[in-house]
This record gives C-alpha cells, structure tokens and sequence, in this order.
C-alpha cells in the first residue's frame, strides 16, 4: 500500500495527539503549533485529493488490525478529499485573521486551552468528513459540540456564556435525537458501517419488515442535524452564538461547524439510507419547505438587525436555508448545488465575519451598524473584503454566491414543477432580501463620515490583511473556475452511492 | 433607511416576532446614536474596560435585547397612564402566549413520546434469536474474540481493538470536556502578599472537609475505594471492567477524600502538577499507542506487542496498558470537575 494512503488518518490524529500536548504549554507556543498543525493538515489534504484524483476515485483506509464491519474504518473519496482540504484551508485563514483578537478576548492563562480546542475541532471535522461508520462519526459530533461550545464562551462575558447555554442545549438535543436515531439503525439493520446500513436498508424496503423504525430513525436523524445546523424553525441558537464571541470563532462556527454536520447528512442521504428510499419516505420534502422557509426568515430577520454582526449572522440562517432546500430539490443537480452552497457560504461568511471585525476595529469597537459609517476608508482592506463578501452572498456575478445560486436555479429545472416554481420565486425574494440588509451595510461603510477620525498610531495587524486578500482570492476562484470543482463535486457524489 | 426601521418596531408584524423568539415586547423607542454617545461616552479602549463596553453595546444592540430591571421601572413611572394601560395589555397577551406555548409544548413532547413507544413496537423483540444484530458482525466478536484479543472480557477486546478508534475519541471527549471546564471556571491565581486575607476568608467557604464522621468513614473507606478502582482497571480484560469503570471508581475515591479531609490534604499528594503530569502524560502515551496500533494494523504490519497467555495479568498485548492510561485519564478528569466546581482550581 502507497504510504500516501495514510495521509487521512495522519491528519485526524495530529491535531488530537497535540491537544494534550499543548495543555501543558504558553499560549504563544500552542498557537504555533495549532498553526503548524493546519498548514499540515492543507498540505496533506492536497496531497489525498491529487491522490485520490489520479487513482481511481476513492479507496477506504482500516483503522486498526480488524477489516471494515469488524473493525472502524474511513473512506477517502474525490469529495470527501477536497471538503478536507477546503475546511482546512478556510480554518487556517479564520483563525488566522482573526489572532489579534484572541490575544485581547482570551485571558492569557487560558489561550492554550482555546487552541486545544481548535486542533480537537479540527480533528473531528476531518473524522466527520473521511467517516465510513455511523457511530464513529456520533463520537466526533460529541467532540465537536463540546469544542464549539468553548468556542463561543471563551470571552468569558455574561452574553457568551448565555450563547454557550443556548447552544449548548440545543445542540445536546440534536445529538440525543442522533443517538437515538443510530441506536434504532442498528436494531433494525445489526450493523453500524455505512454500506452495510445501505445493503440492510434496501432489505428492509423490499420485505417491509422494519419501515416503521426506519422512518423514524431517519425523522431523528434530520431533525437533529438540522438544530445542530440551525435549519430555520431552530435556528433561536444561531445569533447569540456567532456575535457575542470572538473574531475568529465566529468565522469558524459559522463556516465550518455547522457544515461539517451537513456533510454528514449529505452522507446519511447517500452512503447510509439511499436517495430512493429518502424519497418515498418524503423527508426531502419536509426539508425543502423548512429551507425556503429559513431562507425568507432569515433575510427578514437579519433586515430587522441594527448590528453588523447579528446581521451577518442571521444571514447565515438564510444561507443554511438554501443548502436544505437543495437537498428538497431531491434531484442530482440540487444536491451538486447544495455542497457548491456549501463551500461558497464557508468561503464568504468566515470573511465577513473577520472583515466585520476589521471594521469595527476602527469604529471604537463598535459593530452598531451606523457606527460603522466611513469605516471602509479608514481599513480600506476590509471594506473591500466586506464588500466582496456582501456581494458574494447578494449574488454579484464573478463571485462565489453568484455561481450557487446559478447552479441552484439550474437544479431546479430538474425538479418536479411544483418545486420549481417555489424554488425559482424563492431565489428571488430571497436574492432581494439579502441585497438590502447587504448592501445598506456596504453603502453605510463606504459613506463618508469626516467626525470619525481613524484611530491614532493604529496599523490594521498584517495577519488579518494576509487573510482578508487570501480570502477575496478564494472567493473570486470559486466564483469563476467553478467548473472542475462542479466536476468533483459530481465525480464524488457519483461515488457515493 | 432608519426611518423604515423604526416604523417596523410598531408593527403586530414586529411583536408577534418577538413573542416568537421569547423576548419582552417593548414600546421604548430605540435612542438615536446621538443619545447613547451622551448617554455613555464610546469606549477607544475596548481591551481593559470589558464590562463597561459590554454595557454600551448591550444597549447598542437596539431593541431586541430586554434592559435591566431598574430601567424598565424608570420607564414605567415616567409613562403616562394611557401607555400603561396598553402596556399591560401587552404584557397580558404574553402571558397568554405563554400559556398556548406552555400546552403546545406539552402536546408536542406527548405526540414525541408516543411516537418513540409505536417504534419501539415495531422494532425486533430484544434478546431473542433471529435479530438482525445477531449477524456475522457478532458472531465474529463471540467466536474469535478471545483469540484475536487476547482478553476474556469480550467488551474490553472490542471497544480496544476491534474499535479501538472509537474510544480513543470517546477519551478525548473527557479531555476537551476538562478543558472546556477549565475555560470557564478557572481562576487566576493571586500573587503578593497582600490578597492573603481575603483569599483566606474565601476559603473557609471553598474548602471542604472538617466533619468528624465523613473523616473517620473516609480513613477506612478510601484505601479500599483506590485499591478495588485499582483492580477494576487491571483486570479490565479479564473481568468485567475497564479503564471507563476503574478510572471512575478512583475518581471517586479521590472525590471522597477532599471532600472528608479538605483540598490542602488532598494536595500533599495530589496537586495541580501531578494533576497535568498524569493527564497529559497518560493521553499523550495513549496516543503514541493508538497511533502505532492503527499504523500498523492498517498497513499490515506485524505488531512486536505479543497476546500472552489468555487469563494473565499481563497479556492480551496492548489493552493493558490503555485500560490503565484511560483510567488514570478518567480518575482525573472526575476529580478536576469536582475541584473546579467546587473552587475553580487545586
């Protein structure tokens, strides 16, 4: 076997074997080695994906002595290989940007323990992504609730401790309702690996011996990814979470931690359960009402919003609502849509959070929306990042969100007519709602207010401009060569099942 | 832009919103910028003065967010009689929202519950033969379990090596659950003589301990807690139990004799140095071997650990010493929690 093949398993287990090593360290040394560890792993996860491209496809890694339904095992597919190495990079960059401010939000005596945490999201991110069995991933969804939940009060404030409560019971619930749903599959099914589920499953369907439980353990299992994602009706978490805590956390639970439990769900959709059984049970249609729903909600919601960050957050409620409502389009087409959703979100939210941040930094640290006037001359850099990814997520062509919400209009011919007339009028209700709350921010930034002054001696921390212009390239990349990566996305979907 | 805002805060449209999302309703015009900057003056240095600023924006935060209790008497008393009568009005719908919320609550927890029974119904009768659990997954565990592992203890064998990945993430669910913890509760230590007399009038409400009949109870009981914790975690592969359960029990014990004999007995033997020694120690060589246990297993490499004689303390290859580093692990993570609950540090 090539040694490259372990190049997966490499990358889930450094960032857990330097979480206990980095809580005996200073601050400054575990942030190196959180940073070391990232560059790794995106140097890895490249090397997997132009592995995987030039090879065959996917092929599956046994952890351990025991072969797979025996044994744990992960699979390493085109997708799977190329959401690692963009969860990665994405993750580099938030974190990365927004460093200055974990030195002022965190207490020096505990900066380590927030890097312990990000190596140990990290690493459950990746082990959601490469997992091939169900109970393996429950174990990683437990580590990564625990971490974002450390994530969100590591301020210390009132109103992020009352965030982490909010989430933290919320997101307990969905994994409670996982659990059940897991413990119900493998009653009925005897087998915890994904194929294996599938083959059980398909038995199931064709005997209608256990389609009851099946149902329901397939109700449970979308009804706690969804509190877990902030789908629409549940979404009450979201907004306290994302923008009382600090700079970089919030761009990385917004891009990346409710993400990784999609994937999951895309996963359970098409390795565990079967497209055609989800279809007669009619979960998809559940999921697509309740995601054109969060889509008008959320844009209405963050409309009311007079603070930057509330805003963007409540946006994210939208963003999440048009990633479900691919999956209800139970077509090929939305569901490629659906994962392109995904990454763009990732790529323009986590720069919007710390362009925001940017912003607010010469505001007097305010994020008032109207404190913020002017501010996009005083840091030119993140009123032009802000300003990409205002557009980005209106849907400006050449930009990320432009391209989603193309392929999402695309999938919907493939739909049934119904559900293409709904998605189509949604998209543009939707599209409207989001320019106005966006693009009121960018015109108040970029107006000129001469009664603020930029703050004396102050120099925007080179860091964050390194990121912010990584970003903005990133954004205009998946934007314009979309193409091979819509290619991947299909090539690794097809693999899937 | 404002001006369409501020229209919205009158509307039903707006406050049924807000019932929804469990907020007070309010009437309070939002303070134009103008007045808050008079109200409290901007904060240019927002790294020192953390409750100051937080206080300034909690109000930036517009109307959404319910103000203290003290403002909202001072609302009230400067309102005229009218205002209040549509405010209780108000406040009366709530009450009735919450009320509908409360039963629609309670309907939907009964149609949950009453769904789960249905499906547990419908699911294999539990235990007997035919199940599909019982399939060559499980057969494989029973048949070729003891000889593969080498550990009688047939759950131990497997959770270790069969899934060994697993619990290596279930045990670091414990870590980052300490970690999270300390986060949140740990407090900095005070330095200088001078915070001596009020770090003194603190403890006697921290520190435990100091009630004769939990002391001489925990004299005897305690040796003999560590001791059978000690064995449960040795003979994890031999008999029921494990680095889990072991760990667990000795946790306990630990628990008992702080909470009999107060945190500066416990200290002599069990600081906040032996504390991170052992934890990190004990995780970072529970690493080492997992590492080296799937790298090998995965690339077919023959492992240099031997199986041992089936029966013996020392056998059954690398469960052993996981059963006792997850202990040791779980010893001191039961212990942290106590202590950071109880104090915020050692």
């Amino acid at each position: 076997m090539e040694f490259i093949r372990n190049f997966p398993f490499f990358s889930i287990l450094l960032p857990m074997v330097s979480g206990p090593i980095s809580s005996c360290l200073s601050g400054k040394t575990a942030k190196k080695i959180s940073l070391t560890i990232l560059s790794i792993d995106c140097v890895l996860s490249a090397a997997v994906l132009w592995y995987v491209r030039t090879q065959d496809g996917m092929f599956t890694y046994k952890m351990g002595n025991y072969p797979a339904p025996f044994g744990n095992e992960i699979r390493i597919g085109t997708l799977e290989a190329f959401m690692a190495l963009f969860f990665c990079i994405v993750m580099l960059l938030s974190l990365w940007g927004g460093l200055n401010h974990v030195k002022q939000d965190v207490p020096e005596e505990k900066t380590n323990l927030y890097f312990i945490l990000i190596n140990l999201l990290l690493s459950s991110l990746l082990a959601l992504i490469y997992t091939n069995d169900l109970f393996t991933a429950y174990v990683f969804i437990e580590i990564n609730t625990i971490s974002a939940c450390g994530l969100i009060m590591v301020r210390g404030w009132g109103r992020n401790i009352l965030a982490a409560i909010k989430y933290m019971i919320m997101s307990l619930l969905g994994s409670g309702l996982v659990l059940i749903s897991l413990s119900i599959l493998y009653g009925i099914t005897g087998h915890l690996l994904m194929e294996n589920i599938h083959d059980a499953a398909v038995q199931i369907m064709e005997q209608q011996t256990y389609v009851e439980p099946l149902t329901v353990a397939i109700g449970l299992f979308c009804v706690g990814i969804a509190i877990k994602s902030a789908l629409f009706p549940f979404h009450a978490w979201l907004p306290d979470a994302y923008s009382y805590s600090t700079c970089s956390s919030s761009a990385i639970l917004s891009s990346l931690v409710s993400k990784g439990y999609i994937f999951l769900l895309i996963k359970f959709f098409y390795r565990v359960i079967g497209t055609d059984i989800i279809r007669q049970t009619h979960v998809d249609n559940v999921l697509f009402i309740f995601g054109i729903a969060g889509m008008i909600v959320g844009s209405l919601s963050a409309i009311q919003q007079t603070d930057a960050g509330r805003m963007i957050a409540f946006s994210s409620v939208a963003q999440i609502g048009y990633i479900y409502m691919g999956f209800g389009l139970s077509t090929e087409a939305g569901m490629i849509a659906s994962v392109f959703h995904i990454l763009s979100h990732a790529a323009s939210k986590s720069m919007l959070f710390v362009s925001a941040t940017g912003l607010s930094e010469v505001s007097g640290g305010n994020t008032f929306y109207r404190s913020l006037t002017g501010a996009g001359y005083r840091h030119p850099l993140a009123g032009i990042a802000f300003s990409v990814g205002s557009f980005s997520m209106v849907g400006i062509p050449l930009l990320a969100g432009f391209t989603s919400k193309v392929y999402f209009a695309e999938a919907a011919f493939t739909a049934s007519r119904g559900k293409m007339v709904v998605t189509l009028i949604a998209l543009a209700i939707s599209t409207v709602l989001n320019a106005m709350y966006f693009l009121r921010q960018v015109i108040t930034i970029y107006t000129p207010a001469r009664d603020v002054p930029r703050p004396e001696g102050y120099r925007p921390s080179r860091s964050m401009c390194a990121a912010l212009a990584l970003f903005i390239v990133m954004n205009f990349l998946l934007g314009m060569c979309s193409h091979p990566i819509f290619l991947w996305i299909q090539d690794g979907l097809a693999n899937f099942s | 832009m404002s001006r369409i805002r501020e229209d919205y805060n009158k509307t039903a449209a707006y406050r049924f919103r807000h019932f929804v999302e469990g907020d007070l309703p309010e009437t309070i015009e939002e303070p134009t910028p103008e007045e808050l900057e008079a109200l409290c003056p901007p904060e240019e240095t927002h790294g020192h003065a953390a409750a100051a600023s937080e206080s300034a924006e909690g109000q930036r935060q517009g109307t959404g967010k319910p103000r203290s209790p003290s403002e909202q008497f001072v609302d009230l008393k400067e309102r005229d009689p009218l205002e209040d009568a549509k405010r209780f009005a108000e406040m009366s719908g709530f009450r009735w929202f919450r009320r509908i919320y409360q039963i629609a609550a309670m309907v939907l927890c009964v149609c949950i519950i009453a769904m789960l029974i249905i499906t547990v119904g419908h699911m294999p009768i539990h235990g007997s033969n035919d199940t599909p659990t019982s399939n060559e997954v499980m057969e494989r565990y029973l048949e070729k379990g003891q000889e593969e592992t080498g550990a009688p203890n047939l759950v131990t064998g497997m959770i270790l090596q069969y899934r060994a990945f697993d619990t290596f993430g279930e045990t670091n669910v414990l870590f980052i659950s300490t970690c999270v913890v300390m986060l949140l509760l740990l407090m900095k230590k005070k330095e200088g003589k001078t915070e001596k007399p009020a770090e003194k009038d603190g403890e006697s409400r921290y520190e435990p301990g100091g009630d004769i009949i939990l002391q001489t109870v925990a004299r005897v009981v305690v040796p003999m807690i560590m001791v059978f914790g000690f064995y449960i975690l040795l003979n994890g592969h031999l008999s029921p139990g494990g680095g889990f359960s072991g760990g667990a029990v000795m946790g306990a014990g630990l628990i008992l004799h702080c909470a009999a004999f107060g945190f500066s007995r416990t200290a002599r033997f069990f600081n906040e140095k032996v504390y991170d020694i052992i934890k990190v120690g004990s995780l970072c060589l529970y690493a080492i071997i997992i590492t080296y246990y799937l790298f090998t297993g995965a690339n077919d490499i023959a492992s240099i650990v031997p199986l041992g004689k089936v029966g013996n303390i020392i056998s059954s290859g690398l469960i052993l010493p996981i059963n006792i580093l997850v202990g040791l692990e779980v010893a001191c993570t039961m212990y942290a929690f106590y202590a950071f609950f109880r104090k915020g540090g050692f």
